[in-house]
């Protein structure tokens, strides 16, 4: 490969240096009207020509910001149009309309783009391009330039990628050992996307060679076994993460029904109005702070803790407390208010659904390797219920409200006897569960729908972890939500999701009915009672 | 469920109340009463209050050019709470109590699906105005929305095209329920019949209302490693928002496994972050960004008629696919009872065949004049960032629909048209 490599390079800068036909109207016009194919042909003489004056251009038609009139270009701005080549400002006719790319095309500019970019002086564009290619699929067209471009490149890095690159579309070259140079380089990728070019060799009208055939089979089975280490990593990291938000969810539910026992059927609607807080807040942000708008989801985390806190401790003081004792009518009076609070936010926000956004260092993910990608929402979220587990953790155990929830819980009478005021500390336990349920509803404002009947989805599965890890138990709630969440992930990958919502089920009754006590049993005097 | 029975109860109560109280059994003079049932509370509510709107507004725009045989239309607005028994309920009340020339109305198939016994017994008429899966063809049901041949299958022939990518493998996703399972059934079918082998087809379904699709998306992820890959989505309701959403977040990018969708449309995008969904493609016989002049007078009319009202989506005022299917059907049944003469409905139904209509979609529809569904134009569209769909794909005229696929084993042999009463 090395041999003909500068032949090759020779053969690039005789392309580039051949009269570089400069970026006119004609080329405009032919890259912006006409079907895709025509278009397509009009973009490969771009590239073939390497003509790097095209690039503002085919950035600003990937951006959807061009308009064409019969054979006239116009490079929109604002209300302004521009002409595309000379830059002066155009009168842009009404009957102008905006160039419209399918997928397909939008597959071809970013490719025609990124090769262009590739004899950028800064390295940052460069190797942005080179990934954009190497994901992409480059085809015989921008060989030259990819070559010349390698050729050229100082990073090693960038080297390594480009060489990927060329392997991906020599693979089909007439050449054997450009082939087979081509499998060895491809091997050590962990793309899916290799795996399937590699494949695809297999096919009748694919390799013919036979020493190249096994290169490419020892090829393929190296990529899948780096393939399928990663999809378990993937696929404990999906699991993980539903254990966090089931987490998130029933922490609050550990206190109100785990610690203090009332069966409080409104939890998800604290929740949904925690999620009602985050929207709230977000849209004071982009009224009055558009330039924190980034921050709004941090302002939210204590407004939601304190609204739902406010609620709670309204419910358990109006209401909750006169029914200490009687756990039924307890059921029903909260079931009540939650149906109470879904119709109090529909009839202040409407029926549909709010739209909340992800802030942008929520969206996004970052890339391990090719085949696994991992997204932020979901890895901050993650940290959010360790952080919040760690807050209550120490509330619990470390301060003296803690203390004093631990004492009512375990033995109200003797608490009250040494002076604990049991009935203040009743309503700051329930507000406590109730802000942390708010807390939950600003996390699952990020992954789901904000509606007021999103308390609904999850109201269940709250209980389920609750009573699997055994009331009252912390460690209990951790590792139920732990365990439900990867063996639900597991078996949906295997049963496929309606199955396996029915199989967790199933297991947690039978569980319950093995060892009513959950996974942690309480122990001690207070079992009994 | 005890929940929903009590708030259903109560709607009914209320209805009930509404109903005694307010209209008059018998039609007074000079007025023809037209039934529209539509649920207006519950979970449907969502998607079927601007068809009552819409609804509203071609009879208001009907009466205002002096009615129909000299006689103004009537509106009778039932509410049928997304509770699909109440929906034959409803029916019944409209038939016989109101006595309604004709209903618009129904969203779901459940529903349809419910109230048709109630329309054939009682001899009534009901324009159907949403897409749906076909297997159907009733003598007291016109269809304006679109057959399975209409939107699934030349959506998924633009997948296989060059343009549309060149798809080889296809994931099947839906929501557990009939409509995606019987689409599924008739494209895999199709797709068989294109030469894409079980191996390449990859179908899926998730219950109502579920929000975690990271394992979806990791599978739809490792399955699109075997070759071009396109998904079919037939996800109903607000599930929408997190797939799309796990897609973007996963960087399945629509270049890469581009999404379509039978059931997002311009409402559904409504207050949904549209940048993650840039791209993927949504199939319907309509679209609001359509050029033409009939378009831009519906769409203002549209407006004008939200502000007037005062509607809640009058600051942003959409149009979409079946809000359109039902204004075609209200003008194509005023222009049949004009050819008949009469409200009766066994004179109608023979007129409303072959009748045209110059619709929003730009082009001139006609009812076919024998199988009861319209011919449409079908339309492929990308998401746009302001939640509008730039079409990308068009058919070169209106389609004739196909109520019984020639993919379901079993029906070759049925016959295009209603049996006679």
């Amino acid at each position: 490969m090395r041999k003909i490599l500068p032949a090759l390079i020779g053969l690039a800068i005789l392309v580039l240096c051949s009269p570089a036909q400069a970026f006119d109207q004609a080329t405009a016009t032919a890259l912006s009207v006409g079907d895709s194919d025509t278009r397509i042909e009009a973009l490969n003489k771009v590239i073939a020509a390497g003509d790097a004056a095209a690039l503002p251009f085919l950035e600003r038609l990937i951006g959807d910001s061009v308009k064409t009139s019969g054979d006239k270009v116009f490079v929109v701005d604002g209300d302004k149009a521009v002409d595309p080549v000379t830059g002066k400002p155009a009168e842009l006719p009404s009957d102008a309309d905006d160039v419209v790319n399918s997928n397909r095309m939008r597959n071809e500019i970013t490719a025609a783009i990124s090769v262009l970019q590739l004899s950028s002086p800064d390295r940052a564009v460069r190797l942005v391009a080179a990934q954009s290619l190497q994901s992409g699929d480059a085809d015989e067209s921008k060989l030259p330039l990819v070559k010349a471009a390698e050729a050229k490149e100082k990073d090693p890095q960038i080297r390594d990628m480009l060489g990927q690159v060329e392997a991906n579309i020599e693979l089909t070259s007439s050449d054997k050992s450009l082939r087979l140079a081509a499998v060895k380089m491809l091997a050590e990728s962990s793309s899916p996307n290799v795996k399937e070019m590699l494949s695809s060799r297999f096919a009748p009208d694919g390799e013919a060679d036979p020493e190249v055939k096994t290169a490419i089979a020892a090829a393929i089975k190296s990529v899948e076994a780096r393939l399928s280490r990663y999809e378990l990593v993937a696929q404990v990291f999906t699991g993980v993460s539903l254990a966090s938000i089931l987490l998130l969810a029933a922490l609050g539910l550990a206190i109100t029904y785990g610690l203090m026992g009332i069966i409080n059927m409104a939890h998800g609607e604290l929740m949904m109005i925690g999620a009602y807080s985050t929207y709230v807040v977000q849209n004071l942000f982009r009224a009055y702070l558009p330039d924190a708008f980034q921050f709004y989801l941090v302002a939210a985390l204590p407004v939601a803790f304190l609204v739902t806190a406010g609620v709670g401790m309204a419910i358990e003081r109006l209401v909750l407390r006169h029914l200490y004792g009687r756990s039924l009518e307890t059921l029903l009076a909260t079931w009540g208010i939650s149906l109470f609070l879904m119709q109090l936010v529909r009839t202040i926000f409407g029926a549909q659904n709010v739209g909340v956004e992800n802030p942008g260092w929520m969206s996004g993910s970052v890339s391990l390797a090719a085949s696994l990608v991992l997204p932020y929402n979901r890895i901050i979220i993650i940290g959010f219920s360790v952080a919040v587990l760690g807050f209550m953790w120490y509330l619990l155990t470390k301060t003296r409200l803690g203390l004093f929830v631990r004492a009512v819980t375990q033995n109200r009478t003797m608490a009250r006897c040494v002076g604990v005021p049991t009935a203040r500390i009743d309503t700051m336990a329930f507000g406590l569960g109730s802000g942390i349920a708010g807390l939950a509803g600003v996390a699952l404002s990020q992954i789901g729908n904000v509606g007021p009947d999103l308390g609904q989805h999850y109201i269940v599965n709250c209980f389920m972890v609750v009573v699997l890890g055994g009331v009252g138990q912390l460690a209990g709630t951790v590792l139920a939500s732990l365990g439900l969440g990867i063996v639900s992930k597991f078996l949906e990958g295997v049963t496929g999701a309606v199955i396996a919502e029915i199989m967790v089920l199933v297991f947690v009754v039978v569980f319950i009915q093995r060892r009513p006590q959950g996974l942690f049993a309480m122990t001690g005097r207070s079992a009994e009672a | 469920m005890n929940r929903k029975f009590l708030l259903q109860s109560f709607s009914a109560l209320t209805l009930a109340a509404t109903a005694a109280f307010a209209t008059p059994a018998v039609a007074e003079d000079g007025t023809i009463k037209v039934g529209i049932l539509h649920s207006l509370s519950g979970t449907m509510a969502i998607s079927e209050t601007v068809l009552k709107d819409v609804a509203l507004m071609t009879i208001d725009e009907i009466n205002a050019k002096g009615g129909v045989l000299g006689k103004k239309l009537e509106p009778v607005v039932v509410d049928p709470a997304s509770d699909w028994p109440l929906f034959a309920e409803k029916a019944r009340q409209l038939l016989s109590k109101d006595k309604v020339a004709v209903t618009f109305g129904c969203w779901t198939s459940v529903s349809r699906k419910s109230v048709l016994p109630v329309f054939k017994e009682l001899d009534g008429l009901l324009f159907y105005p949403v897409q749906y899966e076909g297997e159907e063809l009733e003598r007291n049901v016109f269809y304006t929305g679109a057959a399975p041949n209409q939107q699934a299958i030349p959506a998924v022939e633009y997948l296989m095209s060059k343009d549309g990518g060149g798809a080889k493998r296809f994931v099947l996703l839906g929501t557990d329920y009939v409509y995606p399972r019987t689409t599924n059934k008739i494209l895999r079918a199709f797709l068989h019949s294109k030469g894409i082998t079980d191996e390449n087809i990859m179908e899926e379904y998730t219950p109502f209302g579920h929000s975690d699709y990271q394992t979806i998306v990791a599978n739809i992820k490792k399955f699109s490693t075997g070759g071009k890959t396109a998904v079919v989505s037939t996800i109903n309701g607000d599930s929408n928002v997190p797939f799309y959403k796990e897609l973007g977040n996963a960087g399945l990018k629509a270049t890469d496994v581009p999404v379509v969708a039978f059931s997002v449309g311009e409402e559904e995008l409504r207050g949904v972050d549209t940048k993650p969904l840039v791209g993927d493609l949504a199939a319907w016989n309509y679209f609001m960004s359509l050029k033409n002049p009939v378009n831009e007078e519906f769409k203002k009319k549209w407006a004008a008629y939200a502000k007037a009202k005062g509607l809640p989506s009058a600051s942003k005022p959409l149009t979409n696919d079946p809000m359109e299917a039902t204004y075609i059907g209200i003008n194509m049944w005023k222009q049949a009872v004009e050819k008949a003469g009469t409200i009766e409905v066994d004179k109608v139904i023979p007129a409303v065949g072959g009748q045209q209509f110059a619709a929003p979609d730009g082009f001139t529809v006609e009812m076919d004049p024998k199988n009861h569904h319209l011919h449409k134009p079908v339309f492929i569209g990308e998401v746009k960032a302001d939640g509008q769909f730039n079409v990308v794909w068009k058919s070169p005229g209106p389609i004739k629909a196909q109520p019984w696929s020639p993919y379901i084993p079993g029906d070759e042999g049925k016959k295009d048209e209603p049996d006679s009463k």
